[in-house]
């Protein structure tokens, strides 16, 4: 019995090795990503088309997952590059020390804010996405809530109870928001502002998409969550209009990295120069709003022309240098405090 | 392979064919220990290298700072120091203990009715007492919310209370641990020797003083069992809390924040060796239980049988049948919630959710990618998992470093029940993807998210199988060394076969968890293996709802398929090997 236990083993590792060692002649990149379920086929289509001899295996989960996976295999990258991650996350890697540095053909005329400042650069910018407010308005109505503009807006005390966020703590969605507001208001008025919104919050979740697909569903009338998450919900028939507050929000970054170690450099590169070229952005402009090429015009609809002068001025190092502090902070004030209502 | 391995432990000099008749047995018998001693070596070998070796490279972390320094204790003290991580502790403890108090009463009174009672339908009882399990937790998540959350259809039951909350826990998962503790109580209460119940009531003792002085006593180690399991169950997941906790911080959601949300491993790692604590704890409470147990099946057993008796029957039946029923309607609920469009907004019929390749670029191929999976873990492991129980309940203790072995196996195999699937997850691309490790071959294929299935769920399917050979006597092995039979062929031809329904117990069990698992293999899945668990968690964190309640569904008609089938193979195993249970 044992033993043929130990030739099923046998076989399953044979098994599992003989899968990969196809032959094939394109250069395999494993790329790990955040990017939404309904990009990887877009995205892939586009790059394997543009850079000949590249074949693309997506790795993706959510931001926290894969910057936590990322990090675990330092020792021994698994990824040849990052496509589509956090800005904060690749910073986190840069710090120690993970990234190959790279400057891709044309990054330099991409907006100086949205590309690394080393040289040669890190990691360059795609595009950007910013917090955001999922409203239901089926709810709104049955509750008779007005429809907020700005943050503000959501200190109304006829909101006690239907707002969610994420934890900043567990979600990269929930600093977001928070860097944004400390972005706008300033670090002092900002912590002032969460103290009296957090009366109105019913839960923080530990999903950064929980709170808009929360209210899409109609448990809760507003969800703090980021742009790009409500077009699906909407899509499928969710009551949701989103809202990007007039008073400034915080803004983050799809950027992309390849990875120090891996042993496709040469494809990997190549795929980098992709990543910035002006088709890239176009494909990008078909789900986000600002591009980090100026000059090519998003094609996706539903925003407001003066989106841009929404955004928070952010300086992404000095942010993420404080990232630390500003989380321990957030959690002795609100982390757990209250008990549910 | 193992036999050459086992080969040269063997002692050299084989006793001379006519040797005196005394000697000779006793060889034989210390040629059987010692191959027992031999594989309780392997066994440790093993879970050395899927389970100690890889946590202690994680655990070493909670000395470290993330530079890799030694800080000695000073994680510890900023974690003894911040307020809400140490409220977390007391979060979980009591609500583990609700749940515990909950379920292991409701399990032993369902798994009495299935072992000592006359009721009907005992089969569809018994399939349908799994059903918890048979489908990933964002299923019943999903009922829940579909049933009581701010926009559910029984919301009025809540009186105006919110399902968002510690309460909601418990209710998933009295839920949720429901099957543990029926299946290790039901093969604790399978086996009885009918002599005691006849002595008893030859001494005209009541039917309350029978149930305290017969049954209670035998099922001590399984009630011990089913409560360890059931507490350290709610301890360590994080998928409940997750969805359906709120802001209720218990300590496995302070795992998911420290790795996910602050990728600080250092600190999810001192998290994680707290959540160990109830682990060492449980090990202790089975070793005292283990002192008070005794073969309940000796060789001279009169199998019980219940006898039909109304005043009995008739409640347990109704039990059964309100138990069953909750249980299909929150999963027939979810069932239907993959066949809407919308919840709540557009509740007309599609079958457009079951296009999974419209959702999540793996389609139908992330389900595939489990069924493979989920039959190497349960075959693998229920073999590894039945044999490392029988070695460690027979091997010989004569000496004090086989007691220290077998300590050390038995406590390996009762761990991994404390790990959180997140914290083993690290662990595994910790070790298994460290450049000097050779076995990193296994990284990002198939045989890793397998190996780590398999320890995960080793546990349970541990519990089940020393629970069912704890009730055979040890003198069945007497007997066959005595007629010089070796203990290899008594283990084949006597502890297999009448432990088998336990075993196919152990199968299904590793089967169905390979199938729903979550926490640890979102770590390790390669490209080309993406499992339809983790596929059902993209599409809900996508706002996917009912596509995410349609590959769950498409899991449970897996599990439920195999359920079915080791019900109706149930039948015809219980009349080949069962019989003599029978008078």
């Amino acid at each position: 019995m044992r033993r043929s236990a130990f030739l099923l083993t046998g076989l399953a590792l044979g098994l599992s090795l003989a899968a990969p060692a196809e032959a094939q002649q394109r250069t395999r990149l494993t790329v790990y990503t955040a990017l939404e379920n309904e990009q990887l086929a877009p995205f892939k289509q586009a790059a394997e088309a543009a850079v000949p001899g590249i074949e693309i295996a997506w790795v993706r989960d959510s931001t926290g997952v894969i910057t936590a996976r990322l990090i675990a295999e330092r020792q021994n990258p698994r990824a040849d590059i990052v496509w589509g991650l956090s800005v904060f996350s690749l910073l986190q890697m840069e710090a120690l020390d993970m990234l190959e540095p790279y400057t891709p053909a044309g990054a330099q005329a991409l907006r100086p804010n949205m590309r690394s400042d080393r040289n040669p650069m890190t990691w360059t910018g795609m595009d950007a996405f910013v917090s955001a407010v999922c409203f239901n308005t089926v709810v709104a109505q049955q509750r008779n809530l007005p429809r907020p503009s700005t943050w503000a807006d959501l200190l109304d005390p006829r909101f006690r109870g239907q707002v969610v966020m994420p934890n900043p703590n567990s979600s990269g969605t929930g600093f977001l928001t928070l860097a944004g507001w400390i972005g706008a208001m300033g670090e002092q008025n900002a912590w002032q502002y969460m103290t009296r919104l957090h009366d109105n919050i019913q839960v923080y979740t530990h999903s950064g998409s929980a709170p808009c697909n929360n209210a899409a569903r109609g448990e809760y009338a507003v969800g703090l969550s980021f742009d790009m998450r409500s077009v699906a919900l909407r899509n499928q028939g969710a009551p949701i209009e989103i809202i990007i507050p007039t008073d400034g929000v915080g803004f983050d970054l799809e950027a992309t990295a390849i990875m120090r170690g891996t042993r496709n450099l040469d494809a990997a590169r190549r795929l980098a120069d992709f990543a910035v070229s002006r088709p890239a952005m176009e494909l990008y402009g078909r789900y986000y709003a600002l591009l980090a090429l100026p000059g090519v015009e998003p094609t996706v609809r539903g925003y407001p022309a003066e989106f841009a002068q929404r955004l928070v001025n952010a300086d992404f190092r000095e942010i993420a240098g404080q990232r630390e502090r500003i989380l321990r902070e957030w959690a002795s004030r609100f982390d757990g405090k209250s008990a549910p209502r | 392979m193992s036999d050459a391995v086992l080969g040269e432990r063997l002692p050299q000099p084989r006793p001379p064919r006519g040797a005196p008749a005394g000697p000779p047995v006793r060889i034989a018998a210390s040629l059987d220990q010692r191959l027992m001693q031999a594989g309780l070596w392997l066994a440790l070998a093993f879970l050395a290298i899927s389970l100690a070796l890889p946590m202690g490279m994680l655990l070493a972390r909670a000395f470290q700072d993330a530079q890799g320094g030694f800080v000695g204790l000073a994680n510890f003290a900023t974690y003894v120091t911040t307020p809400s991580l140490v409220r977390s502790v007391w979060n979980s403890v009591w609500t583990a203990a609700v749940t515990t108090i909950l379920v292991v009463p409701l399990a032993f009174a369902y798994a009495y009715a299935l072992a000592r009672s006359c009721i009907p339908f005992k089969g569809i009882f018994r399939a349908v007492m799994l059903v918890p399990i048979l489908a990933p937790s964002l299923l019943p998540a999903l009922a829940l919310i579909y049933l009581f959350g701010n926009q559910g259809m029984l919301r009025w039951m809540l009186f105006g209370e919110n399902i968002y909350g510690p309460w909601g826990i418990v209710a998933a998962q009295v839920f949720y641990c429901f099957p543990a503790a029926a299946i290790i109580l039901s093969v604790a209460l399978s086996t009885a020797d009918a002599r005691l119940y006849e002595a008893a009531e030859a001494l005209k003792a009541g039917r309350f003083r029978i149930f305290l002085t017969v049954t209670l006593p035998g099922a001590v180690y399984g009630l011990v069992s089913a409560g360890v399991v059931v507490f350290t169950l709610v301890v360590t997941d994080f998928g409940i809390p997750k969805v359906i906790g709120g802001q209720f911080q218990v300590l496995a959601t302070d795992v998911y924040k420290q790795v996910v949300g602050l990728q600080d491993f250092n600190m999810g790692a001192v998290v994680g060796m707290v959540l160990l604590l109830p682990a060492i704890a449980a090990f202790a409470l089975q070793r005292w239980a283990e002192g008070r147990r005794a073969g309940t099946l000796t060789g001279r057993a009169t199998p019980y049988i219940p006898r039909p008796r109304r005043a009995r029957d008739l409640p347990l039946l109704v039990l059964c049948i309100t138990v069953a029923a909750l249980l299909l309607g929150i999963v027939g609920v979810a069932a239907w919630g993959s066949l809407i469009r919308f919840w709540p907004w557009n509740l007309s019929l599609t079958l457009d959710n079951y296009e999974f390749s419209r959702f999540d670029a793996s389609g139908w191929g992330a389900f595939l990618t489990s069924i493979e999976m989920s039959l190497l873990t349960a075959t693998i492991g229920a073999a590894i998992v039945f044999v490392v129980a029988y070695l460690l309940e027979r091997a010989p203790q004569a000496t004090r470093g086989a007691r220290l072995l077998r300590g050390a196996v038995g406590f390996l195999a009762t761990a991994p029940l404390a790990i959180p699937g997140l914290v083993l997850g690290l662990a595994f691309i910790l070790f298994f993807n460290h450049p000097a490790n050779p076995a990193g071959i296994i990284y990002g294929t198939l045989a890793i998210l397998v190996l780590n299935s398999l320890v995960h769920f080793y546990t349970v399917g541990h519990l089940t199988a020393a629970t069912a050979i704890r009730q055979l006597d040890p003198e069945f092995e007497a007997v066959g060394s005595s007629l010089k039979v070796p203990a290899w062929t008594t283990f084949g031809r006597v502890t297999v076969p009448i432990c088998l329904p336990a075993i196919l117990d152990i199968w299904v069990y590793l089967f169905v968890n390979a199938m729903t698992t979550v926490s640890a293999v979102i770590f390790l899945y390669g490209p080309d293996t993406k499992p339809a668990s983790v596929a059902v968690v993209h599409m809900d964190e996508a706002g996917q709802a009912s596509a995410a309640a349609a590959m769950a569904c498409t899991i449970l008609a897996a599990t439920a398929a195999v359920k079915i089938l080791h019900v109706a193979m149930g039948g015809a195993v219980d009349r080949l090997t069962q019989a003599w249970r029978r008078r």
